[in-house]
């Protein structure tokens, strides 16, 4: 793991002010920010690992939990929301039963979150699942593609990214 | 390598007769909403039939060979009507096809080369279901000008030849050779031109301030941390025209003395950053960014930081701090950033859509820029529109346009014959304005004194099926998770006003919450640090203002007019109805529903949690919501 952090930070020229850039570096690496990683990065930039927790924590794209392979991210902005995200968002946990507080399913394979826009309000209400971004959605269609991903996960064979468009 | 003035009009020259022998240009829409739609494999697609036909040219086969003619297909960036997406746009003929789908792009290909339109894909206003072969006719653009989005839908941003060909990086050229810096910033200033992140400063005002701190190092940072929820003009602008934003840039640096440019773009915009970078590379390969650009001695650099994720990163100071490598924490306020910002060097922090109207302005002159919008908000203005109307996009329209023309001649009104009840603009720093205030024009000053603003430009709206309280509720959540909990009337009010609109949600408040509530509202509003605090009040204050009906409904009436709110819904058996089957009692989580198997059941009003789970349930459809 350190391999890898030190390759970001020699990337980033060991730049205090790239923190935010090396910590998103190693969450795409890992899903997650390890605590290791984040003491090495705070010895190795010589600030305090509360200085660089406090960033880790600060900003809602960080995760210091380890994530599911499908993040499903259901959009609740105004314009999602007032189209009825909640319930999709409603449905989904009831689907992968999560319980209060918990957002990760116990197999590892889902994290659901929501997400408070995603800027793509023209084809509101929206779910994003890794990097795909599924428009117009409703509570049954987003479980569609959940049970798809799931029976996906069950069939032996080659792995793919979710059947949809990938966007960027 | 474009190393003088003289050297790019004549690359102007070359790339626009590479575009002149395009004999069709098929134009597919890939922005964040087409793309989500399926934009690529109708792009994929196009592309293969017409490489089939052996005809199919890019930029560069025909930057290659003088001679060489044919067809071509292209990625661009935001039409605006994302609701309609995929979306493909035919040239020469200029024809707009919608909801467009992969196994349609061999009869778009063929009509197109025979000249003839298809019918069944062209685009259909929603309100009067009359097709409109040549989009600008329709009632979506018609009352649009598409200024800053010019560009945005003609051509592909990940190519600079496209942009130079229609003239992009002369007004660069124009101001390095015929303006001193003063001089520019004199220019902005008198064409009126208002910061588009929300406030509204004047930016030539801005300029000039940060061109007369002295000091080696200054910086230009582009705020494109568009967090507003329900806003996406920022992102289709880097999306769909990214060299605009950077030649904009690149002036700015020029008219303060700025050697250093940074884009911060939120980090939900993968497609924008990477259009933004792409951009940045390419200008850098042509020599308009890097040392002595078209050899005026003026040096520029620019780069890219990406948010992670914090709506308070938007306030400039914050957005600074974070930029640093830090959390993103506001400051108090001054130091200006223009005496002191990035790495405490002088900074001026502009919107991208700000920076989308220099150029423009630097060629065409204040005077023409002024000619557009009102008196004291000049120029134009990109909104998102979306929520409960037909046409939901990307909309640009002169300053000083009615909000009834924006919902009911662009948007073509609310769905389903639905009563419109308001429209929310500028997020969560914004308000909820009401029916009968539609016709006030929209401009920085006149909103403001109505308790709203322009804010950065969505505009969502709402109908009678959603609960202005749930609404103002929702918007406080909103607030409340992304205060960064420096200062305490903004960590502890928001908290506070929450609880509050909850208990009203919940059934549960009493008419002094209402007071509180305002009281709370005006103590956060003027004792908060920077504008997240400052505004945090906005939709609370606004929708008392002009809802306050629905409020009392909630609170006297016990009831919620709109019927969203949960705790006032009551459910009912009718006793006719039901079998007496019991799963109505087994599903219920409160134990609310009691009686005996093939007798009526019935609910006990004081347990029942007001879930819903009974009427799921029922198979005889004997469960009534009242």
């Amino acid at each position: 793991m350190l391999v890898t952090v030190e390759c970001i930070l020699a990337r980033h020229g060991y730049r205090r002010s790239d923190l935010i850039a090396m910590l998103q570096e190693i969450q795409e690496a890992y899903h997650y920010l390890p605590e290791e990683a984040l003491n090495y990065l705070a010895t190795a930039l010589d600030i305090s690992p509360a200085t660089v927790f406090g960033v880790a924590t600060f900003y809602a794209q960080f995760s210091l939990d380890p994530k599911g392979k499908y993040l499903v991210r259901v959009c609740d902005g105004t314009a999602c929301h007032v189209k009825n995200s909640r319930r999709i968002y409603d449905r989904l946990a009831k689907k992968l039963k999560l319980r209060e507080g918990r957002v990760t399913t116990a197999d590892g394979l889902f994290t659901l979150e929501t997400v408070a826009c995603l800027g793509a309000c023209g084809i509101a209400p929206v779910m994003v699942i890794n990097d795909t971004v599924y428009p117009q959605m409703t509570p049954e269609a987003a479980e569609a593609i959940i049970d798809g991903l799931m029976q996906r996960q069950a069939e032996p064979g080659p792995e793919s990214a979710p059947v949809g468009e990938r966007n960027g | 390598m474009i190393a003088t003035e003289l050297e790019l009009k004549q690359a102007q020259k070359e790339y626009s007769s590479c575009l002149a022998r395009e004999r069709v240009r098929i134009l597919v829409c890939a922005g964040t909403g087409c793309i989500a739609n399926g934009a690529m494999r109708i792009y994929e697609e196009l592309a293969r039939l017409a490489a089939a036909s052996g005809d199919l040219v890019d930029i560069d086969l025909l930057l290659e060979d003088e001679a060489r003619e044919g067809n071509a297909v292209v990625k661009t960036g935001c039409r605006g009507l994302c609701a309609a997406g995929p979306l493909v746009h035919v040239e020469p003929a200029g024809v707009l096809y919608t909801h467009v789908k992969p196994e349609d792009a061999a009869e778009i290909l063929q009509a197109t080369l025979d000249g003839r339109v298809v019918e069944r894909l062209v685009y259909r206003d929603p309100a009067s279901g009359q097709p409109y072969p040549r989009p600008e006719a329709a009632p979506f653009y018609r009352r649009q000008r598409r200024q800053v989005l010019e560009r945005c839908g003609a051509i592909d941003p990940e190519r600079i030849e496209e942009y130079i060909a229609l003239g992009g990086y002369q007004p660069l050229a124009k101001a390095l050779r015929e303006m001193t810096p003063e001089q520019v910033c004199q220019e902005v200033l008198a064409s009126g031109l208002r910061g588009r992140g929300g406030a509204g400063f004047p930016t030539g005002k801005k300029w000039e301030f940060a061109r007369l701190q002295p000091g080696e190092a200054k910086y230009v940072v582009c705020n494109g941390d568009e967090g507003d929820p329900g806003a996406f003009m920022n992102r289709s602008l880097m999306e769909g025209d990214p060299h605009r934003v950077l030649e904009g840039m690149i002036i700015a640096g020029y008219a303060i003395g700025a050697s250093q440019g940074v884009f911060y773009i939120r980090a939900e915009y993968p497609l924008a950053v990477r259009r933004i970078r792409t951009a940045i590379a390419q200008a850098e390969e042509k020599g308009l960014l890097g040392d002595n650009i078209l050899g005026s001695g003026f040096s520029f650099r620019a780069s890219v930081k990406e948010g992670a994720g914090a709506f308070v990163c938007g306030e400039e100071t914050a957005l600074l701090a974070s930029a640093e490598g830090g959390r993103g924490m506001p400051r108090p306020k001054p130091p200006f950033p223009a005496v002191s910002g990035l790495y405490s060097c002088p900074t001026v922090i502009n919107n991208v859509e700000t920076l989308g109207n220099v150029a423009a302005i630097i060629q065409n002159g204040a005077q023409w820029f002024r000619n557009l919008g009102t008196e004291k908000s000049a120029g134009t203005k990109t909104f998102a529109l979306t929520g409960k109307v037909r046409n939901t996009g990307l909309v640009e329209v002169p300053m000083g346009c009615t909000l009834r023309e924006m919902v009911f001649d662009i948007g073509g009104g609310t769905p389903g014959d639905k009563r419109l009840k308001a429209v929310q603009i500028g997020g969560p720093s914004g308000g909820c304005l009401p029916e009968a205030m539609l016709d006030l024009p929209l401009d920085y000053d006149t909103l403001q004194a109505k308790g709203a603003m322009v804010g950065s430009g969505g505009l969502v709206v709402i109908d009678e099926d959603n609960c202005i309280v749930e609404v103002a509720r929702f918007f406080m959540q909103f607030i409340q998770n992304e205060s960064c909990g420096k200062c305490v009337a903004c960590r502890e009010g928001t908290k506070q006003m929450l609880a509050l609109l909850q208990k009203i949600v919940d059934g549960k408040a009493t008419i002094e919450d209402l007071d509180l509530l305002e009281e709370v509202a005006l103590v956060v509003r003027d004792a908060s640090l920077c504008g997240l605090g400052k505004t945090a009040a906005n939709p609370v204050l606004s929708t008392l203002r002009y809802f306050r009906e629905e409020y009392l409904a909630h609170v006297e009436g016990r009831t919620c007019p709109a019927g969203v709110c949960a705790a006032f819904r009551h459910y009912a058996i009718d006793p006719d109805k039901c079998k007496g089957c019991g799963r109505c009692a087994r599903a219920c989580p409160a134990g609310a529903i009691t009686g005996e198997l093939k007798k009526p059941y019935a609910i006990d009003q004081s347990k029942c949690a007001h879930c819903g789970a009974c009427m799921d349930t029922c198979r005889f459809g004997a469960v009534e919501e009242r």
